[in-house]
Parts: C-alpha cells; structure tokens; sequence
C-alpha cells in the first residue's frame, strides 16, 4: 500500500487536521507520502518532512497554489493520484472542495468524511448527520478518502526525517483567480482543536449579548461555537457554525447555550466527551443528550458560571 | 443565460431516522419527504438572478424515482419554469449523479449550474465539484453570496476560517451554502399554475452512462446512543460535577 495525504497549511503553518489524516492513513497501512502544494511554503515542506510517520514530503511550489484554488491543486493531484493506492484529505472545506473533483478526473467514487479504518478497502462514515453509519466497500483501484479530523487522534509532529522531493505544477486553470479573504480574528483557541467549547443559539438573544458566551470561553480558555440560528441570525460569524454542515467537533466540555439541540447541530458535537446544557426549556432536545443539564434562563446562570470559575 | 438548477429529492430535515434492524439501510417508508433544503437554495439564487435580469430561463433537474416529481412541482412552484426528470430506481451515486448531469448540460448547454453543497441524505457533498470537473469548468462551492459582473461571478464563499472571495469565468458551477439567501414558500396560485409547466422524463439508461455503483454498502448501524445525563441544580453544582464526577476541570 502507498497513501497520499494531502495537507492543509496556510503557507506558513500545518494545520493540525493534516496529523489526524495522517492517523487514518497510518490506520490503512503503507507508505505515507505528505503532499504540501502551495507558495513559498517552506516552513510548512519543514514542518511536514518532521512528521515521524511520513516517508517522503512532495512540495509543489507555485503562485497558482497558494490560496488552494480546487482547480488547480485538483490537477496537481491527478498527476500522481495513480501511483498510489489511497489519496486522503481531511474533511475540512479544503479537503471537500477539491478532493471530489480529483475523484471526477480518476474516475473513482470518493469515500467522504470517514470515521473508522476498518480493512484497506473498507470505510465507516457517517449518513444522514450522523444519525446513521455505513460502512462501504470500495472496489476503485485508487481510493479517495476525505477523513473526519475529530474521529482520529493526531500522530506525532516531530521524530522523523523525511526525505522532500519538488513537484512541478503546471499551468494554471483559466477562468478563476482568488480575489480576497476576510478571516474571522479570534483571540480563542481554533474550535475545531480546543478541549473545551462553548456555543451560544437563538437563545442569546442578539449580537452583543453573545458576548456573555465569549466571557465564559475567556474564563475556560475555550473557543467559541455557535448554532446555525445563531449564525443565521448574525450574533456569530459563519465559521464559528458548528453542525451537520458547519464543523463538526469533539472537546472534553462542549456547553450548549440556549440552543435546543436540533438534529442538524447534535451532528457536529454528539461525540462531545461531557456535554453541559443550559436551557429555560426543559423539552429542548439537547437535554436528552446532555451530561450535566441545568433548567434556568442563561443570563442567570451563565455569568454565575463565569463568576465561580477559578 | 439559461440556468440549470439541480435538485433531490431526501427525508425532510426534520425527521429523526431509524436505521432498519437488519442493518441493510434507513427505513424511509412513510417518512416526510422534501427537497435538500441546500437545493432550495440554489433555486431561489437563479430565480433572484431571473429578477435581475441575469437568467433568461430555469430548469430544475432531477435523478430519481418517479416520486421525485413531487420535488420537481416543488421546484416550479418555487418559480422554475421547466423540469426534467432522470428515471432512476436505484438511486446513482455522486459520480454517477454528475456523469447524468454533465450529459444535460451537453444537451442545455446552460450559462450555470447550481447545486446544493451536500445533500443531508448521504452528506457526500461531491456531485457539484464531480460535475465541475467533467465539463472542466471552474467551481465556486459553499457560496454565500454571488456577484455576477459580465461573463463571471465575484462567488464568495464560506471557509473554516471565515469567508473568502473569487473570481470565476462563466460558464461555471457554484454550490450553495445555507446563508446565500432565505428560500421563497411558493404561494397557492403558484402551486397550481406549477400542474402545469411541463416535466421531461428521461430514463438514466438512455445517457449511456456507467452507473454501477463503486461503493458495495456492507451495512448500515446507529450510532452509539448517549448515556442519560442528569439535571442539576445550579452553577456551583456544575462545576462541582465537572470536577469531581467527569474529571474533566
């Protein structure tokens, strides 16, 4: 077996999502060769060739790959997908924008957002927001997996030596160019990685009292999350969404605040270690998959939580 | 420009599944059907561009069963001014949905094609990126806003990072997330006048596609249920169990 593993980096660093795809390869078994397309990312082609389970590092270097345009790491990607028997990005809206048109070009179904390695050929993922898993048999000659970060532990970032070998690209797709990124600055941990989240809904009520969440997230050191209403409605930016199609995360603590619990957000903090709800509705959903619930208005006892906390 | 939208037919969001006791799939007998509410989406985006002036004519495609029509009515409701439907009784996979699709396209040769992002059936979220890639067009996927200027659109999209912007030339697929806009209820007259705007059936065999499906589905189970929690009193007693019970302060 020999496995691409796509990474995902903003050019200066690694993100941590890439150690956990690594796990899942390491899971399929084989030659781990790290992929990291990108413009002038030589801190990230260092960080990677450190990584004790990678083999081999292949850095692309291009002006056309720095913002991770889907065409252009897509056909990268279908360069060399042939030499090897599983292709893996992670899960993230990296890895779901250009892996299925990679999956196109090859001519391969992809496998999309596994949880469980169970054989070489043989996937379990979650369908219909993780009310239900199926465990899927591929019969692709290449297999292309995008892998859930939460459901794999990270492997070791350092310990190895890998050899780095240069990747040509091409040229670049005609017909689309990056303009601008507006990126949500937080002084929080990365929600996706943070031991402990906490999560505000419709319940907060508006844009400044959501501030009341990120009072307890300061106190906790934890990151901010927030339900699809709470998005929807502007008390929080859309990547704080955490949900069926928003993240999907997996702390020690996860606090749902005056959210309800709606399929669509048990699907992205089910796998929680503790949930602790607070709620003035004691039917709310979330109740049912709490650990530790309390009935009672938030603006009560979320700044007595806050207050108490050491 | 003509715009083709794609839509599915799949268990209403609201209905919380059962995964059949034989492990062989999710029991959808009886169950509330809808259109992907990512889809709903897509459509109100072409029918806004309609209302600007930008689209000439919708059409709203689907691969199903003949039950999909009822998603096909939906859709020109909704304002959709024809429909096709592509006969299918085993439902393809993505890959499959997009070779279908790219045929269409051939046929309609449409200025954009939009789909919802995933559908929250199978939550793939390929067959838009699938389908881009087949026609070798640019993709702008997880778009919350379009801004079409001549022959491109300013797409901006939602990322894990926040939102970012480009630039793609048309003709073009874009995917939908659910903050691109807020999905008209069609009203009464519409929903009759939708009986009669016309529905192409076409059956999937006639494309000359390869539909086999790649992935064999070994078997279908619930997730582990959650251990019930309990209520406590206060703040205190809270992070008292945290503490001491969970171990988790």
């Amino acid at each position: 077996m020999s496995i691409l593993v796509i990474a995902e980096h903003d050019n200066s660093a690694l993100n941590a999502n890439t150690l956990n795809t690594l796990n899942a390869a390491a899971k399929i078994g084989g030659d781990i060769t790290l992929l990291v397309a990108g413009s002038d990312a030589q801190s990230v082609v260092d960080e990677a060739a450190a990584i004790a389970s990678v083999s081999k590092v292949l850095s692309a270097n291009d002006a056309a790959l720095a913002d991770g345009l889907a065409e252009n790491i897509a056909w990268l990607v279908n360069g060399i997908a042939a030499n090897y028997t599983h292709v893996l990005a992670p899960a993230s809206n990296f890895g779901k924008n250009f892996l299925p048109r990679v999956a196109a070009m090859q001519d391969v179904m992809q496998v999309s957002d596994i949880v469980d390695v169970v054989s070489a050929d043989t996937f379990v993922r979650p369908i219909y927001a993780g009310n239900a898993l199926v465990t899927v048999k591929s019969s692709d000659s290449v297999k292309l997996i995008t892998v859930r970060s939460t459901a794999f532990d990270a492997v070791e970032a350092t310990g190895g030596s890998a050899a780095v070998e240069e990747l040509a690209f091409g040229e670049a797709f005609e017909g689309v160019s990056f303009v601008s990124r507006d990126v949500t600055v937080s002084e929080r941990p990365d929600l996706a990685t943070a031991p402990i989240v906490v999560s505000g809904g419709r319940g907060v009520g508006s844009k400044e009292d959501f501030a009341i969440i990120e009072k307890l997230a300061e106190k906790m050191n934890a990151a901010v999350g927030a339900s699809r209403a709470a998005v929807d409605a502007g008390y929080a930016p859309n990547d704080f969404q955490v949900g069926q199609t928003g993240k999907v995360v997996a702390p020690d603590i996860y606090f749902a605040i005056g959210i309800s619990g709606a399929i669509q957000h048990q699907a992205g903090m089910r796998e929680s270690k503790v949930i602790v709800a607070i709620n003035k509705d004691e039917e709310a959903p979330i109740f049912q998959i709490a650990t530790y619930g309390i009935v009672a208005d938030l603006f009560d006892v979320v700044p007595e939580l806050t207050e108490q906390l050491s | 420009m003509k715009v083709l939208v794609a839509v599915k037919r799949v268990v209403d969001y609201n209905v919380r599944i059962r995964v059949k006791s034989d492990g062989s799939g999710v029991d959808t007998d009886n169950v509330v059907m809808s259109m992907n509410p990512f889809d709903e989406n897509g459509l109100e985006e072409a029918l806004r561009m309609k209302q600007a002036g930008i689209a000439t004519e919708i059409v709203a495609v689907t691969v199903g069963t003949e039950q999909s029509q009822d998603t096909l009515r939906s859709a020109l409701a909704m304002g959709a001014d024809r429909a096709i439907l592509i006969k299918a009784d085993e439902a393809p996979e993505p890959l499959g949905i997009a070779k279908l699709l790219s045929k269409v396209v051939e046929q309609e040769e449409p200025g954009l094609v939009i789909l919802g992002k995933q559908a929250i059936d199978d939550d793939s979220n390929q067959t838009g990126q699938m389908l881009a890639a087949l026609l070798n067009w640019p993709q702008g996927t997880f778009a919350s806003k379009a801004e079409f200027e001549g022959d491109s659109v300013n797409l901006t999209r939602e990322t894990d990072a926040g939102l970012e912007t480009i630039k793609i030339n048309l003709p073009a697929v874009i995917t939908t997330d659910l903050r691109l806009n807020e999905p008209r209820l069609p009203k009464l007259p519409d929903i009759m006048k939708a009986k009669k705007k016309p529905i192409d059936m076409v059956e999937a065999a006639s494309f000359g596609v390869d539909l086999a499906p790649r992935l064999e589905v070994v078997s279908v189970s619930a997730p582990e249920a959650r251990k019930p929690g309990v209520i406590v009193a206060n703040a205190a007693e809270l992070i008292d169990k945290l503490k001491n019970e969970a171990g988790v302060l």
